[in-house]
């Protein structure tokens, strides 16, 4: 059943991409370039959409002790550091240059052409890095 | 500014779909919606616990736009041809997005919305340093 429920999830996370036009790195670009005249406010529109649904799961998740199928809930944010503040900007140079961040890269994976394909093939690259060659790398937990 | 209310709307409603893929993931499996973490703890111990789960959502994240596309039209996507650009764009949003422990859907959608400081941090130099990075490739490298 959690199997199911992460499938959906997924799916549903990408058809949210495609609706919002996100999962277009043109568009990202666009709301990127706040210094071009033509800005394009549309990724604020999504980041607001996106923040309600989850401002309530997060007060539903207050008043519930474990989640419907699993064991526990996430463990509180850690603490901010330099790792935090050095890995978002790494993060958001790449997300500048190309306009690809890891949610529209792999929904764009079948439809993007061979550019999607080298820019998750990179993505992945880097990410491998970090795991085997980085001290620090293998993290138990999913990020937050 | 660009207004475009069709495009605005559009927004809208598909982030609202993006909030409740995530909410549904947190209720009802107690996981966090995080992109990259998912991807890289795949990546990091395939064989881990819930590794099944998380290729099961990355599963659905790559195929069903293949079927959404069948069904009712490719979306848009107009990305750069430039090969450094691509390798150098990947290779920084993988280790970036893994040593700040997440990226717009981690710690922008998930994190923002509990009031993580670390997330409201950790958003505001992904969002600064790519507006920057975007601004410098367009308007003082590019034109």
């Amino acid at each position: 059943m959690r199997i199911l429920v992460s499938l959906l999830s997924g799916g549903l996370f990408s058809i949210g991409l495609i609706v919002s036009g996100m999962i277009n790195p043109a568009r990202v670009l666009g709301f990127l370039d706040v210094a071009g005249g033509a800005w394009d406010p549309v990724l604020a529109f999504v980041m607001g959409g996106a923040l309600v649904p989850m401002a309530v799961a997060w007060r539903i998740r207050a008043a519930r002790s474990h989640p419907v199928l699993g064991h526990g809930f996430p463990a509180a944010p850690g603490p901010v550091d330099g790792r935090l503040v050095l890995g978002g900007a790494l993060f958001g140079a790449g997300w500048g240059l190309v306009g690809l961040c890891p949610g529209p890269a792999l929904a764009g994976l079948t439809l993007g052409g061979w550019p999607v394909l080298v820019f998750v093939a990179a993505m992945l690259t880097g990410m491998a890095v970090h795991a085997f060659a980085l001290p620090g790398g293998r993290p138990a937990g999913i990020a937050r | 500014m660009l207004i475009e209310p069709d495009a605005m709307l559009a927004g809208l409603a598909g982030g609202l779909l993006i909030g409740l893929a995530s909410a549904m993931l947190l209720l009802l499996n107690g996981r966090i919606a995080g992109i990259s973490g998912i991807a890289g703890s795949v990546l990091a111990a395939p064989r881990g616990v819930e590794s099944g789960e998380r290729v099961a959502f990355l599963a659905g994240m790559i195929g069903v736009p293949a079927i959404w596309a069948a069904v009712a039209g490719a979306p848009e996507i107009t990305i750069t041809g430039s090969v450094p650009l691509l390798v150098a764009g990947g290779l920084l949003v993988g280790i970036g997005t893994r040593i700040g422990g997440g990226c717009t859907s981690g710690h922008g959608v998930c994190g923002l919305s509990r009031l993580s400081p670390r997330s409201l941090v950790a958003t505001g130099a992904f969002m600064v340093v790519a507006a920057l990075v975007t601004g410098t490739a367009r308007h003082v490298i590019g034109g």
